[in-house]
C-alpha cells in the first residue's frame, strides 16, 4: 500500500475546528485526514467534479456494502453506481454518516450564543451553514446537501434502533486516507459532530494532506473487500476508458 | 410501536390501487392523512416528500433521525425536512418497523449490488425520475433519501446492516398526517433481486381523509 511521504505529497495544510474547505481531488490522488488534537470531527460532501448532480450516497453505499459504520476496505458510492472515494487506510475503524449536521439554532441552543459581535473569528460556526457557504462557492446549494460522512465520529444502534454518539473515539494522531476513483468535488468542514454532548464548543483542527497513490491495482484492497466493490470500480473505471486508452497509445 | 387507526375506509376521500413497480405522486395538503395499505405483504414502498411551495425543502432522513435519536420509523414519527420543519408525522403502523437508510435501488446501484449485467431491470429511481420529468415541480437534484415503508433493514451493535424479510403482512398499513401541503412521490418497489418485495412486488392501496 502506498504512503503520503516526501516523494509522494503534493500539499499539507491545517484546517482549524470550525472551518471549511474545498478541493478538486484528482483520480489516483488521496487526501488524508489527521486528527491533530482528539476528538475531530469532518463532515464530508463529494461530488463528481465533472457533473455535481452525481454525488454521494449514503443509503446506496450502507447497502452495497452491508454496513452501517464506514471504514478500511470501504468504497463511497455516488447516486450513480461509481465509487467517489476509496477508504484505503484508517486507523479507527468506525466513521459516522447517518447524523448529519447541526444547523444555527441546534448550536445556539447546546451551547449559547456565540455570535461574531462578541467572539470575533472563534464564533460559534455551524455545519449547515458551513456547507451552504462552501457548496455555494461551486455553484451548490441546498438542493445538493444530502447524507454527509462525520469522519472521526462513532455513532452506534442498538437492537431497536436506538443511537448513541461514542465519545473519545478519535485520538490524537487519528487518520483515514481517501483515494479518488474519480475527479471529485470535496466540500468539508470541522464544526462539531451533532451530537456530541460536549458542553463546550471546542471544535478541533485536522491536517489536510493531498498525496498521490495511484489507480487502484488488481489486488486492490477495496476492490478485493467484496464482490460489489469490484463491480463498482469497474463501473468507475469505464468512466475514463478513453483517456486510459489515450495514455497507452501515446501514438494515437 | 403498533396503532390502529379509528378512520374509516368509506369516508375516505381518495382511493387508490398502485400497481407494483408503479410511481405515484399526490398533493397531499396540512391536516390531510394519508394510509399506504400493504394490500399482499412484505410490500417495499419508497417515498419522498416535498413542500408543495418549495420543493427544495424535502424529506430529510438524517434529520428525523437525529430528531428521534432512533434509526426506525414507526407511530410517534416526526418526519424532519432538510430546512429542520417538521412535514408530517406517523399517526398510526401495524406493522411497527419501517426503513430510512436503505434508500431507493436504481439500475446502477444494482449493476454494483447483484452484477453489471442488471442495469436493465425496473428500479424506484426510475420511478422517481420519471415522476419528475413529467410533473416539472423537482427534478434528480432533489431526490434525497426516502422512507421504505413495510421495509425490514436491522442494524447491528457491531455497526453491520442487512435486508431482511419483512415483517409486514397482508392488510398492514401506516398512517401520516401532514403537517404542511406536501408533495408525495412513491415508487411502489420493483426489487426482484432481494427480500425488500418477497421476490414478489405486489399493489399497495392509498386512502386520504381531509382534515
Amino acid at each position: 500500500m502506498p504512503e503520503p511521504n516526501a516523494d509522494t505529497v503534493a500539499h499539507r495544510e491545517t484546517l482549524r475546528g470550525g472551518e471549511s474547505w474545498s478541493f478538486r481531488l484528482q483520480r489516483g490522488f488521496a487526501l488524508r485526514l489527521t486528527d491533530l488534537e482528539g476528538g475531530a470531527n469532518v463532515a464530508l460532501l463529494a461530488f463528481n467534479a465533472a457533473e455535481p448532480l452525481e454525488r454521494y450516497n449514503m443509503p446506496d453505499t450502507l447497502k452495497a456494502q452491508h454496513t452501517f459504520r464506514l471504514t478500511r476496505g470501504h468504497c463511497l458510492y455516488s447516486d450513480m453506481g461509481h465509487s467517489l472515494l476509496s477508504i484505503i487506510d484508517d486507523s479507527l475503524g468506525w466513521h459516522d454518516t447517518v447524523c448529519g449536521v447541526a444547523d444555527a439554532q441546534a448550536v445556539a441552543a447546546k451551547y449559547g450564543v456565540g455570535r461574531y459581535q462578541e467572539l470575533r473569528n472563534d464564533f460559534h460556526r455551524n455545519g449547515y451553514d458551513r456547507f451552504l457557504i462552501e457548496l455555494s462557492k461551486h455553484g451548490l446549494g441546498k438542493r445538493d446537501l444530502v447524507a454527509n460522512v462525520n469522519f472521526f465520529s462513532k455513532v452506534t444502534a442498538d437492537g431497536e434502533g436506538k443511537i448513541r454518539f461514542v465519545p473519545g473515539h478519535s485520538g490524537p494522531g487519528a487518520h483515514v486516507d481517501l483515494r479518488a476513483d474519480m475527479n471529485v468535488l470535496l466540500v468539508l468542514h470541522t464544526c462539531p459532530h451533532p451530537l456530541d454532548p460536549s458542553p463546550d464548543y471546542a471544535p478541533k483542527s485536522v491536517e489536510l494532506t493531498v498525496w498521490r497513490c495511484g489507480l487502484p491495482a488488481a489486488d486492490d484492497l477495496c476492490r478485493g473487500s467484496r464482490p460489489e466493490n469490484a463491480r463498482g470500480l469497474e463501473n468507475t473505471r469505464r468512466c475514463f476508458c478513453q483517456q486510459d486508452w489515450l495514455a497507452t497509445h501515446a501514438d494515437a | 410501536m403498533l396503532t390502529e387507526s379509528r378512520l374509516d375506509p368509506r369516508l375516505a376521500s381518495h382511493s387508490q390501487v398502485v400497481a407494483a413497480g408503479e410511481p405515484w405522486v399526490y398533493d397531499l395538503r396540512a391536516g390531510q392523512t394519508l394510509r399506504i395499505v400493504d394490500l399482499e405483504g412484505n410490500q417495499a414502498v419508497d417515498t419522498l416528500f416535498f413542500n408543495a411551495h418549495d420543493p427544495a425543502e424535502r424529506y430529510s432522513a438524517v434529520d428525523t433521525i437525529r430528531g428521534q435519536g432512533a434509526l426506525y420509523l414507526t407511530t410517534g414519527t416526526r418526519l424532519i425536512s432538510n430546512a429542520g420543519r417538521l412535514m408530517a408525522e406517523i399517526v398510526a403502523d401495524t406493522c411497527g418497523r419501517h426503513d430510512t437508510l436503505g434508500g431507493a435501488c436504481a439500475a446502477e446501484s444494482n449493476q454494483v449490488r447483484y452484477a453489471l449485467e442488471k442495469r436493465f431491470m425496473h428500479s424506484c429511481r426510475d420511478n422517481f425520475l420519471l415522476a419528475a420529468a413529467r410533473d416539472g415541480r423537482f427534478s434528480k437534484r432533489d431526490i434525497g433519501h426516502n422512507i421504505n415503508f413495510f421495509m425490514n433493514v436491522p442494524v447491528t451493535p457491531e455497526g453491520e446492516l442487512s435486508f431482511e424479510d419483512g415483517i409486514s403482512a397482508g392488510g398492514k398499513y401506516v398512517e401520516l398526517r401532514a403537517v404542511m401541503d406536501l408533495i408525495v412521490l412513491v415508487s411502489n418497489c420493483p426489487q426482484l433481486n432481494n427480500p425488500c418485495n418477497a421476490y414478489n412486488p405486489t399493489p399497495v392501496q392509498m386512502l386520504v381523509w381531509d382534515a
